[in-house]
């Protein structure tokens, strides 16, 4: 799976727990859940759930701590997806 | 963690607390009951002259026995006097079909469908004294 591929299931993901369009119709590598997309921690949990399903991949509590943005989610999921 | 022992660590208490009992409580799932005083503060206002218990307070109880009992419980020795549990609640959807009135007993029946990084989300419902179904629902919340 290519990087653009890769945003883009992401961005299906995130969609349904986003606050803010601005952030999301620009989301790129830098955009950060909490912050630019205002996913709420509950909501980011729903986040990890949904990337695990999507990908077939268990995500552990370290790594659920580091993934906060777009770049170190893709980063964690091409990981998990090596180790396969 | 006994049922008494997760009772006296919620962070409730009178007018808000809307748990009497722990029935049954596993890793999976838990069952608790209350009793709707015939003076609780809501009845005054809701209805006018005609006490019947809100929705929100049903929700409030399901969310009280079915999510916050139960996480108490799955936290088990993270719990302590000196360490309270920590919570909010962070979505639900309930529908209702019976009206509950005051003195009426009511049980709560939750099973959880998962509970991952201090997430929990349950499936609850609720049933009268002759159990009939008095509302169901989802509820997550957040415990740490």
């Amino acid at each position: 799976m290519d990087k653009n591929e890769l945003i883009e299931s992401l961005k299906k993901i995130v969609k349904p727990y986003i606050q803010d369009e601005a952030a999301f119709e620009n989301l790129n590598e830098d955009t950060d859940f909490i912050n630019d997309l205002k996913i709420n921690s509950a909501n980011l949990v729903d986040v990890i759930l949904d990337v695990e399903d999507e990908f077939d991949i268990e995500i552990d509590n370290e790594a659920m701590e580091k993934m906060l943005s777009v770049k170190s989610a893709m980063a964690i999921i091409e990981t998990k997806l090596a180790e396969k | 963690m006994t049922s008494e022992e997760i009772i006296l660590n919620l962070p409730y208490q009178h007018p808000f607390l809307f748990v009497d009992e722990l029935v049954t409580v596993s890793d999976n799932g838990i069952e608790g009951n209350y009793t709707f005083k015939n003076d609780e503060y809501f009845y005054k206002g809701h209805f006018k002259d005609n006490p019947i218990t809100p929705g929100v307070i049903l929700t409030e109880t399901m969310a009280q026995i079915g999510v916050v009992c139960l996480g108490i419980h799955l936290m088990g020795n993270d719990i302590s006097v000196d360490n309270k549990p920590k919570i909010a609640l962070t979505s639900q959807a309930v529908d209702f079909y019976l009206p509950v009135y005051p003195n009426d007993k009511v049980t709560v029946i939750s099973e959880k469908e998962y509970f991952r990084f201090n997430k929990l989300k349950c499936k609850v419902k609720m049933l009268n004294a002759s159990n009939e179904l008095v509302c169901r629902g989802s509820i997550s919340g957040m415990i740490k």
